[in-house]
């Protein structure tokens, strides 16, 4: 075993000696140190090319030739050297106009970020609500839509308050303009345009932002509201270990007993908060434009906790550029919104054709006992034993 | 279905007045991106 362990140390190390010497320091003296064809060429092939070479040339005023001298005037710094200050972000720049962001003249991050956003996130974000849609539609088919089994009484009992289905809805309602908006945002260069023009696109793109931007607040309150009233029911507790265990008590005769809400709908509670707490997040850093910057200090943890590492990300970069900060907000939001989105799928689904009775608990506020006994049983008997108590101080003692 | 329909009022009433405050306050990026000797709308 040892023998074995050592031959692949062995191995290994021959083998990173070899892609060493695959990748020397290249020959620059062609060009006087200065970039090669071969350093452009991989470059534009999106290889990691080493800039330390060029980025720290950007001229000495030591160097400078006499004032007096011919071209004396130029200073230190010759063009390209400027350009090089501008390009790598050290240049000493005076702006009239305001904001981080306006002293920086050249960041290199936006193809890498316009790739990823029309490319992998439009796409797999797409086939995941596709995926999460066509999975609902074939347990439709297969479970058909979950009924009361017990005889309805007739009896209604009040599961949530007029201010508790305020909140609800201001979320709900805030969250599906926001995705629908989001996602016209999203998909307009690549899919709304091409398919009815750029004119009709205007109209959509101007409508979606204002929309997007302003109701966000709306999202933010409806989150706060419902994490306020609803925590302490979402908090987990040993009923969640069986209900889970007898999976909701989807496939199988019976319902788990569960309290006011089951594991299930805690899961969600809890993905609401934490996913809409980071959408809420991510998305004032794009309202509020270079102002809240996260991600160098993101980074900076996920590499001092050995994190991106674990992960195979390597050392991720601290040194940010305002725009960076904000293509990685964006692609941020977009990602987590579209991970919520599916959930709520899921969510919308069980409240309305999913289950029989489901949807009152939202829209009247009361439910059909007989659904609150399946359903919620632990929830169901504390409701009537609170009831009871009620009706027996209310009678006048004989 | 009252809280309902007033939660969506309360989504147009936020976001107009939020769009209205947000703007008077001096947040709009065209403000807050711009300095002193940019004269905006005039």
């Amino acid at each position: 075993m040892f023998r074995a362990l050592l031959a692949l140390m062995l191995t290994l190390s021959f083998l990173s000696t070899a892609q060493a010497q695959d990748n020397p320091t290249p020959d620059r003296s062609a060009t006087g140190g200065a970039q090669t064809l071969a350093d452009i060429l991989a470059r534009q092939n999106g290889e990691n090319v080493d800039n330390d070479f060029r980025s720290s040339v950007t001229g000495n005023p030591e160097n400078a030739a006499d004032m007096n001298g011919q071209l004396g005037t130029l200073g230190g710094a010759s063009d390209p050297d400027l350009w090089r200050a501008f390009r790598f972000g050290s240049a000493d720049i005076t702006a009239s106009n305001n904001g981080p962001a306006a002293t920086t003249l050249v960041q290199d991050g936006g193809m890498k970020w316009l790739k990823l956003r029309e490319g992998p996130l439009a796409t797999y974000g797409g086939y995941l609500l596709l995926a999460t849609l066509a999975l609902l539609a074939l347990f439709y088919l297969i479970r058909g839509r979950i009924k009361i089994d017990g005889e309805k009484t007739g009896n209604k009992i009040t599961r949530f308050k007029a201010i508790e289905r305020f909140g609800h809805w201001l979320l709900a309602g805030s969250f599906i303009l926001l995705g629908l908006t989001g996602i016209i945002s999203l998909f307009g260069r690549k899919v709304l345009i091409p398919a009815f023009g750029h004119e009709t696109f205007a109209f959509l793109a101007i409508g979606s932002k204002w929309i997007h931007n302003n109701v966000s607040w709306a999202f933010m309150l409806g989150l706060a509201m419902i994490f306020v009233m609803w925590v302490i029911h979402n908090l987990p507790d040993r009923t969640d270990i069986n209900w889970l265990l007898k999976g909701g008590g989807i496939f199988t005769k019976g319902h788990p007993p569960a309290k006011k809400f089951n594991a299930g709908q805690k899961m969600i509670f809890w993905s609401v908060i934490l996913l809409g707490a980071s959408i809420s997040v991510s998305g004032l850093a794009l309202l509020f434009p270079f102002e809240i910057n996260m991600f160098s200090a993101t980074f900076y943890k996920l590499n001092s906790l050995g994190i991106s590492s674990a992960l195979g990300l390597g050392e991720l970069r601290t040194t940010l550029a305002p725009h960076e900060e904000m293509q990685y907000a964006q692609l941020w939001h977009a990602m987590v919104s579209f991970v919520l989105m599916a959930i709520i799928f899921a969510h919308i689904y069980i409240g309305t054709v999913g289950m029989e009775g489901a949807a009152d608990a939202m829209v009247s506020g009361d439910v059909e006992e007989q659904w609150a006994r399946e359903h919620h049983s632990i929830w169901a008997e504390e409701v009537s034993a609170k009831k009871q108590s009620k009706n027996e101080t209310a009678t006048p003692a004989e | 279905m009252k809280s309902m329909l007033i939660a969506f009022v309360a989504i147009a009433v936020i976001a107009v007045g939020s769009n209205s405050f947000l703007g008077q306050a001096g947040f709009s990026s065209q403000e807050a991106a711009t300095g002193t000797a940019v004269r905006l709308d005039n």
